[in-house]
Formats: structure tokens, C-alpha cells, sequence
């Protein structure tokens, strides 16, 4: 069962804890994969760690013709694209009466616009194999909403338009375009709240505790894997039951 | 027939099933050849691959009939 071998994975941001998770478990199932991410320490410090079948590939998702060029060159380095995991994603917090237009567009470059590009730029090689796998990390809040995320909430529900538009347009060649969508994920984003707001948090979690990075790399292999050809234009909720959509 | 148009009708043939027969100048991919939107963007990608040609998305889009895109090709090969 879910088994990849000798398909090639891009993943973004996969210098963070759920990107990094991600790698891991399609690697761990016989994947040859990209690794993209703005931080090249991490990035080669994972590469390292997989060994063999693990390729980096530096790519700031803010600077478009960085990322239009990026799906040539992981088809380059590894000979196709045939997983793609969208899965960076920047936070610029503010509440809405103090939201600049920066932090609006910002957030809206990296975890919508390069979400859409990256996906225009791997269909090409899915197409003609007609086989594909996209796997978009939504967010809870893109369901639930936040306060003072508005712009994250935004992008992230239009990652989840995005990805039921483009499963409908590609369904027939083989390719399934899906969203997972995390709640409350042990990460360095996660890190940052104080002890009081993750407890707050926590008492909204019926599963009573924060989930694991391992938990989204679960969620998308299974999305990602020749098993799950019959799944697409869905969102997979991995939230403890935070919000049982 | 030119050896361009043979083997622009062969793509057309085998990618969407039709009769070579019905594969004439003034046949529209989508109207006589029942070609959806997608796989008008699948034989230009193609036919880009046959010739070893690039072409462009605005000048994909003017491609619409077998002659649009014998013709096309004759100029862009």
C-alpha cells in the first residue's frame, strides 16, 4: 500500500517541521524528492539526513520568476514532477482595521499566487503522463476563520477553491488535486504562542492535545499515493476534531 | 498532402478517436472533431513535441481547426 517508488516529489517549505515531515514519509515510501524552501541549512541538512533519492532546490515563493522556473528545474533534477505538495506558507498577523496592503499581498504571493503558478507549471509533465498527484496544505482557518488572520483565512479558502476548480478541469487525465488542511500542529509557528493561548487552544480540541508534523506527512501520502486515485477536489481535515467538517 | 499535414492528421487521428476521413482543413477541433478545451491544449502540446516547435498560448488559442494548425506548423517549422 502506498507505495511510491519511482515517483518524483516537489515539495515547498520543506525547511519547516510539516514540509520536513512530508519529505520524510513520501521518501520513506520509495519517493525521489524536491526539496524547496527559502533556507538552505535546513534544506541540505534534510537532504543529507534522507541520503539517496533527496535533491534540494532553494526557491523563494515571493519572487515570481523564481517560482515559475522552479517545476523546469525539479523536472531537470530529478526527470519529472509527478507529486506536487504546496505546502509553504508565510503568516503576517494583524487584526483587520490595522492590515496593510503588505501584509495582505504578501500573504496572498506565497500561499496563493505560488500555490496557483506552481500547479500551472508541473500539469504540463502530469498531463501527458496522465498521472498526477497535487497535494495543497490548506489551513483550519481557511474553514473556520481567525481573527487576525484574515489574509491567511483568505488565501487559505482560496487554496481550497483553487484546488476544487483545477480537480474538476484535470480529473480525466488521471491527475487529483486535494487539500489538507491542519489544525493545531506542534511546529515553530505553533511554538511562538505562550503557555496560556495554547491551552486556550486546546480546550477547542476534542482530541486534547496538538498533532504531530508526521500526522499531515501521513495525510498526504495517503493523498499522493496510486490508492487515493479516486480522491480529488476534497479536503482532508487532520485536526483533532477541532472542527469536524 | 504534405508530410506536415500527415502527421499533424496522425496526432489528431489517434489523440481523439476520430476517423481520418473526417479530418479535413476547415474541421474544428471542438465543433466536428468533438474535442473538449483540454484536449485542444493536449495536441498543441503535441504537436509542439512532433515538430519541435514552441507555440506560444496566444497563438495556440487562433488554432482552431486542422488547416489552423497545418498551416501554423508550416510557417513555424
Amino acid at each position: 500500500m502506498f507505495d511510491l517508488t519511482g515517483k518524483n516529489a516537489l515539495i515547498t517549505g520543506a525547511s519547516g517541521g510539516i514540509g520536513g515531515a512530508i519529505a520524510k514519509a513520501l521518501h520513506a515510501q520509495g519517493a525521489t524528492v524536491g526539496l524547496s524552501g527559502t533556507r538552505l541549512e535546513p534544506l541540505q541538512a534534510l537532504a543529507a539526513e534522507l541520503g539517496e533519492r533527496a535533491f534540494v532546490l532553494p526557491c523563494n515563493l515571493g519572487d515570481a520568476e523564481a517560482v515559475e522556473a522552479l517545476p523546469k528545474q525539479a523536472a531537470e533534477a530529478m526527470g519529472s514532477v509527478d507529486i506536487l505538495v504546496n505546502n509553504a506558507g508565510i503568516t503576517r498577523d494583524n487584526i483587520f482595521m490595522r492590515m496593510k496592503d503588505e501584509e495582505w499581498a504578501d500573504v496572498l504571493e506565497v500561499n496563493l499566487t505560488a500555490t496557483m503558478r506552481l500547479c500551472r507549471g508541473v500539469l504540463r509533465g502530469m498531463m501527458k503522463a496522465r498521472w498526477g498527484r497535487i497535494v495543497n496544505i490548506g489551513s483550519i482557518v481557511g474553514s473556520t476563520g481567525n481573527p487576525g488572520q484574515v489574509n491567511y483565512a483568505a488565501a487559505k479558502a482560496g487554496v481550497i477553491g483553487l484546488s476544487k476548480s483545477l480537480a474538476y478541469e484535470v480529473a480525466s487525465r488521471g491527475i487529483t488535486v486535494n487539500t489538507v488542511s491542519p489544525g493545531f500542529i506542534e511546529t515553530a509557528m505553533t511554538d511562538k504562542l505562550t503557555d496560556d493561548q495554547k491551552a486556550a487552544i486546546l480546550g477547542q480540541v476534542p482530541a486534547g492535545r496538538m498533532g504531530a508534523a508526521e500526522e499531515i506527512g501521513a495525510a498526504v501520502l495517503y493523498l499522493s499515493s496510486p490508492e487515493a486515485a479516486y480522491v480529488t477536489g476534497s479536503t482532508l481535515h487532520v485536526n483533532g476534531g477541532m472542527a469536524m467538517l | 498532402m504534405s508530410d506536415i499535414a500527415d502527421r499533424v492528421k496522425k496526432i489528431v487521428v489517434e489523440h481523439l478517436g476520430v476517423e481520418e476521413a473526417k479530418v479535413v482543413e476547415g474541421a474544428s477541433f471542438i465543433d466536428d472533431l468533438g474535442a473538449d478545451s483540454l484536449d485542444t491544449v493536449e495536441l498543441v502540446m503535441a504537436f509542439e513535441e512532433e515538430f519541435g516547435i514552441e507555440i506560444p498560448d496566444d497563438a495556440a488559442e487562433t488554432i482552431q481547426t486542422f488547416g489552423d494548425a497545418v498551416g501554423f506548423i508550416s510557417k513555424a517549422s
